[in-house]
């Protein structure tokens, strides 16, 4: 049976992990590789690279250590940040991330979506969706934001994603920027609208606190991944545990040890 | 030995070539028919569509020396599609070295399209699953599949039971992404370069 998938993000910066992480036995805890392995072997389903970097030198300071990446782990990951071109894809891919995240280039040029889809197909391309929930001149809408969540959008958040998914899209990464460091739970009735809606997997993404908000997204929330990034890295939540416990709730999940 | 990965427009195989790697096990990454007919391993990938790839391997007449090869032959995902008669996939007619037709995932069975994750695999008869635990779990990535046929060996269920391996004689084949499937698809992999030539 298809399984419930878990996976952890890592922010990068210059090649390294940003965000904050807690684990006393890996000996550089800023080591993004380190730190995918070790998820890996925890029984991380999958993984996700974030490159916050901003400058070009920093950039191929990622590629590098998306090839790093992919020489030691032998589970999929999904690499993300500042991607616009096909050449940046097809630079990312052959260093050997299985997919790729688009979010801000999606938006200012949606034709880009179909241009990767046919180049490398919808298996490999996720179109990240940050949406918040705000006031518009039609009343409260979700809506699509740019930029980390700061900058909204024109587009509403429900029908671009029928978009990007009729576009090529192979799977969406949806963020409630609402919910997103919460940790009160993800936004459940959006992303069950939008997984009901599509006929491509959905990652929740925002808001993750407890074991028990997998379970809802998964079940409520129609969700096929969820994605957190802090929980794990501070071991709040450990992956085997939260794995034990949803497979005992009898959710499909894969079980390694 | 020598093992060669065959080289044809089948997408990115990187991740394949760093998985051998990972076992210490050298490679080739080649079109030339005489490095792939003189291997003792052949490893055929592929990520990417069905006529595309087969019309590419009909130009440079992959197609007629693949099915002729001697030496254990391991097809992977699309390469598995095409050691198959003929796929769905654009109508496209393919290798015929497993006698089954490719199917589409059916866009009315209320299942997600395509196949992507995490599924267990049942019902082993091959010795690429040995030392590998029952119902192991591999990694999916796929919009057709070869329903069960008399060269399954290996069982995933879907939106219908499908071929998640395939043997006949020299030849095997994975649906499934060994080279990301944890240390079970790194086992496959490893049995594959173990078999007897």
């Amino acid at each position: 049976m298809l399984t419930k998938r878990i996976i952890p993000c890592l922010d990068v910066k210059d090649g390294r992990t940003v965000k904050g992480v807690n684990f006393v036995n890996l000996r550089d805890a800023g080591d993004a590789v380190e730190l995918g392995a070790l998820y890996a072997a925890q029984g991380a389903d999958e993984l996700v690279y974030l490159d916050i970097t901003a400058t070009i030198d920093g950039r191929s300071t990622f590629i590098e250590l998306v090839k790093r990446v992919a020489q030691t782990i032998n589970i999929p990951f999904t690499v993300g940040g500042g991607i616009s071109s096909v050449a940046d894809v097809s630079a990312l891919l052959h260093a050997g991330a299985d997919k790729v995240s688009i979010n801000s280039a999606a938006v200012r040029n949606p034709d880009l979506i179909d241009e990767l889809a046919l180049e490398f197909g919808s298996q490999c391309i996720v179109v990240a969706i940050d949406t918040r929930y705000i006031d518009t001149e039609h009343g409260k809408e979700h809506i699509v934001h740019t930029h980390g969540g700061r900058k909204p959008t024109e587009l509403r958040t429900i029908p671009w994603a029928k978009e990007v998914e009729d576009r090529g899209a192979g799977e969406l990464l949806l963020t409630s920027m609402d919910t997103d460091g919460t940790k009160n739970g993800f936004a459940l009735e959006l992303t069950a609208t939008i997984s009901e809606n599509g006929n491509i997997p959905v990652i929740a993404s925002g808001g993750a606190g407890t074991m028990s908000h997998f379970y809802d997204v998964f079940t409520t929330g129609k969700a096929d991944a969820g994605l957190a990034a802090s929980i794990f890295h501070f071991r709040e939540i450990d992956i085997p545990d939260l794995k034990d416990y949803l497979s005992d709730k009898q959710l499909p999940i894969r079980l390694t040890r | 030995m020598k093992t060669v990965i065959i080289k044809y427009n089948a997408g990115n195989v990187q991740s394949v070539m760093y998985a051998l790697d990972r076992l210490g096990a050298g490679y080739l990454y080649t079109d030339d028919v005489a490095e792939i007919t003189s291997a003792d391993k052949v490893i055929f990938p592929g990520v990417g569509e069905a006529s595309t790839t087969m019309s590419y391997l009909r130009k440079t007449g992959l197609d007629k020396i693949i099915p002729a090869l001697k030496q254990p032959v391991f097809g992977t995902c699309v390469g598995m599609q095409l050691m198959c008669r003929h796929s769905e996939e654009n109508n496209t007619d393919c290798m015929g070295i497993f006698d089954v037709d490719v199917k589409r995932f059916p866009a009315d069975s209320g299942m997600k399209v395509p196949h992507m994750g995490w599924n267990n695999i049942i019902d082993y008869k091959t010795p690429l699953t040995d030392n590998i635990p029952q119902s192991a779990f591999m990694y999916f990535v796929h919009s057709y599949a070869a329903p069960v046929c008399e060269y399954t060996v290996a069982t995933c269920d879907y939106a219908f039971p499908f071929s998640a391996m395939l043997h006949r004689d020299n030849f095997y084949a994975a649906q499934f992404h060994c080279e990301i499937s944890g240390n079970a698809g790194q086992q496959i992999i490893e049995n594959f370069l173990n078999l007897k030539s």
